[in-house]
């Protein structure tokens, strides 16, 4: 087998589960890059329907607020975004504690920071899945809303959110696999996610070539079991609307 | 505000933007003449080439871009046969690793934006082309490569702007990029933000100018989709 090194190091030890195995420290990853990156796109999920909302509410301000969050956020490589969110969060705790009269540093979890820079990076992008979304909606499903009286939140949870999301599930699809890639940058703050769990069992059994390839299956496992999922959640999602084709 | 503090990080993040883009350069043009074996075996009409383009694309583009760099510049060194072959001496440098992964990476992309502008190209322009007595060179010239071209612009244009953002990583192989350059200002200044903001600024700027210039490229090969003016 190619993965058999040199020094005689049995392979597959190293990714059992046994003494000496990394099979669980992996899987935990694994897990770990899952959670990350499922917290991160639902905060993207909040500051993108909120960017949304900005430029479809028709002010003027609001609206270049939003669209420059959205261009400046997608205009800066994803990794100097991880290491300022993660500085910058704990500067902001500090500084919220000297409030309170604690003097001292306060650091912000590395998950969570993690997650919020995830979330911001996607928040710039699902930004324009719901504005889409929303501009799919026809005219007349709100005009009959209006007119059989229903008031402002009434229509947006019966009538805007089910189509929004259903229309928006494409591209929220394509975003959770961006999302899911990347969580990897955050290896760099020390979260015990895929990426990082690699890069220590690569550096402590000299073996990078099995661990780096090892966590690059595990990635492609999870991309493509959750495009699956969320296939099939189109799928029921449609279940109801005409096509043109399959 | 220490000005002069703020230019000279200026112009040492700027003296790193060379190797910037050229890392971009290079990943970009080799992920294309990849992309564009990828895209020739995907359509080739053989079963197994097919297959072997999917799993191209599928692997590339289903993984992080860092574990692939990462494969690349720490895996590879690590094999013996590796180290005693032929493209140890290229395998063996940080910038070439780098331009490798980037260029496999984005060739997953880039064969995609492809395929998708030659399935566009309408079925009634080859086979007025085939009718003509075009060969299969000249069609490709004259017809297909035209209009597939105009129908990949904007897709590769936001390829090519997240290619750039790619570039940062490389500061995680030891290459002295602009991303590790402000790593390393901070580092040793203990300024905790200014180095990261001039260096977003200047990442942020060179997207803008790429994103300009393919929008202009649009309009000029579409000249026929403007307004007439009144």
């Amino acid at each position: 087998m190619i993965l058999a090194s040199a020094d005689g190091v049995d392979t597959l030890r190293i990714f059992g589960f046994g003494e000496g195995g990394w099979g669980l420290a992996l899987l935990m990853g694994a897990g770990m890059t899952l959670a990350v990156s499922a917290i991160g796109l639902l905060i993207g999920a909040a500051i993108g329907s909120l960017v949304a909302w900005s430029r479809l509410s028709g002010h003027r301000l609001a609206g270049a607020a939003g669209e420059t969050y959205a261009a400046i956020f997608r205009g800066l490589p994803e990794l100097l975004v991880v290491y300022f969110v993660y500085f910058g969060s704990s500067t902001l705790l500090t500084g919220a504690a000297s409030l309170v009269g604690y003097n001292g540093f306060v650091g912000v979890p590395a998950f969570v920071a993690g997650a919020l820079a995830v979330g911001v990076i996607s928040g710039s992008y699902q930004a324009e899945v719901f504005r889409a979304a929303y501009l799919a909606i026809a005219r007349g499903e709100l005009e009959a809303a209006v007119s059989v009286g229903m008031d402002r939140w009434l229509m947006f949870r019966r009538i805007i959110a089910p189509q929004v999301l259903r229309f928006a599930l494409p591209g929220l699809g394509n975003l959770w696999q961006v999302a899911l890639k990347d969580s990897s940058l955050i290896s760099v703050t020390g979260l015990a996610e895929l990426m990082r769990v690699s890069q220590v069992g690569a550096s402590s059994t000299h073996q990078p070539f099995a661990f780096y390839l090892g966590g690059l299956v595990l990635y492609l496992v999870m991309t493509l079991a959750t495009t699956r999922l969320f296939d099939m959640a189109e799928a029921r999602a449609t279940r109801g609307m005409r096509r043109i084709a399959g | 505000m220490d000005w002069d503090f703020i230019g000279k990080t200026f112009w040492r993040l700027m003296a790193a933007l060379p190797l910037t883009l050229e890392v971009w350069l290079f990943s970009v043009v080799l992920g294309g003449l990849i992309a564009a074996g990828v895209v020739w075996m995907r359509v080739s009409g053989s079963k197994p080439l097919a297959v072997l383009a999917r799993g191209y694309v599928a692997i590339f583009r289903g993984t992080p871009l860092l574990i692939q760099l990462f494969l690349v510049y720490y895996g590879l060194a690590s094999i013996p046969a590796v180290r005693h072959s032929l493209f140890w001496p290229i395998l063996r440098e940080p910038f070439y690793c780098g331009v490798l992964a980037l260029g496999l990476c984005t060739a997953g992309y880039q064969s995609e934006i492809f395929r998708g502008a030659l399935l566009a190209v309408p079925h009634g322009a080859i086979e007025a082309a085939k009718a003509c007595g075009m060969s299969g060179l000249t069609m490709f010239r004259r017809i297909i490569f035209p209009i597939a071209l105009r129908h990949a612009l904007p897709a590769y244009s936001t390829e090519m702007i997240s290619m750039v953002k790619a570039t940062a990583l490389v500061s995680l192989i030891t290459l002295w990029d602009v991303m590790s350059v402000a790593l390393k200002i901070r580092n040793d200044t203990l300024v905790t933000y200014l180095p990261l903001i001039l260096a977003g600024a200047i990442y942020f700027t060179v997207n803008y100018i790429l994103g300009a210039a393919f929008l202009s490229l649009e309009r000029r090969l579409s000249p026929h989709l403007r307004a007439r003016p009144s």
